[in-house]
């Protein structure tokens, strides 16, 4: 099984892509195939760590917290924007000390710091594991520490440590 | 492809609100590039773009094609998908090359790597694990 297929879970969204992008018929679901399975074998050259899916009941959660967090920073930056000169903000970057560790949890922070409008992940320091990120409209440097660490941390650590 | 004019009133209606509400944002967005003041601040306008903005635009898409097709249209979620993984790589790597030229000319306002170090090691109050 992990000789032929060594990420069944990439070949099998592989394959799903092809589908959804070309329309289900017998012939692209062969050609699919063949491309998931070459593609998740060219996959093993690069090494990536097997991801751990500890707690996958948990994933549902995460993203509800997420659409609702991003909905809530789209209005928040919008009307920073239209505002405009009326009202004041302060930017600034904030240093975060993360305990996760996991490769695959710290992508998907990365993606949803990201997709946050009002936040950006700068910089992540591996020895230590510090994260910097700047926040556009920066009110309490600890609030924010602890928004990350308990409302994302603690839930990614629990779904992939 | 069917045209448009065979789109029902609710379903226009309906695709021209998402279609127009992701338009809104990522013209907020737009704006936002010119307003802000700083590299930094200006980081953070392009993902009203490629969150909401993005995702209004492509619903939109796919009330409109799933209406007059009359099955369901799934692209738009990939591009989505596509769309939310891939940005951050541009942006970190933006980031981390504006930040990096910062640190070497020595420019105030922003952290060097000791003062991200100290201020993430002085939130902790010594329970450092």
């Amino acid at each position: 099984m992990s000789r032929v297929l060594p990420y069944p879970l990439l070949t099998a969204s592989l394959l799903l892509m092809w589908l959804l992008l070309n329309g289900f018929s017998p012939g692209h679901v062969v050609l699919g195939l063949a491309v998931a399975v070459f593609a998740s074998r060219v996959m093993v050259a690069l090494h990536p760590g097997k991801p751990r899916l500890r707690r996958w009941q948990l994933i549902p959660r995460l993203f509800l917290l997420v659409v609702a967090d991003v909905v809530k920073s789209n209005v928040a930056v919008t009307s920073i924007i239209l505002q405009g000169k009326r009202r004041q903000w302060t930017a600034g970057f904030v240093a975060i000390p993360l305990k996760l560790r996991d490769e695959i949890g710290l992508a998907v922070l990365a993606c949803i710091i990201t997709s946050t409008p009002g936040t950006a992940w700068i910089d992540y320091d591996q020895a230590s594991g510090v994260l910097l990120i700047h926040v556009l409209d920066l009110a309490d440097e600890e609030e924010w520490r602890e928004l990350i660490r308990t409302r994302y941390e603690a839930l990614l650590r629990e779904i992939f440590e | 492809m069917t045209p448009a004019e065979a789109l029902p009133g609710w379903a226009a209606l309906l695709v021209a609100f998402c279609v127009l509400c992701g338009a809104s944002l990522t013209l907020a967005g737009a704006v936002g590039v010119v307003r802000f003041r700083s590299f930094f601040e200006r980081i953070h306008a392009p993902t009203l773009a490629t969150s909401f903005g993005a995702a209004g635009i492509l619903l939109g898409s796919m009330i409109f094609f799933s209406v007059l097709q009359s099955r369901p249209v799934l692209h738009e979620v990939l591009i989505f998908v596509f769309v939310t993984v891939t940005t951050p790589v541009t942006l970190m790597l933006l980031a981390r090359a504006a930040l990096f030229r910062n640190r070497a000319e020595g420019n105030p306002g922003v952290p060097s790597r000791a003062d991200m170090l100290s201020s993430a090691q002085g939130s902790l109050g010594g329970e450092r694990r």
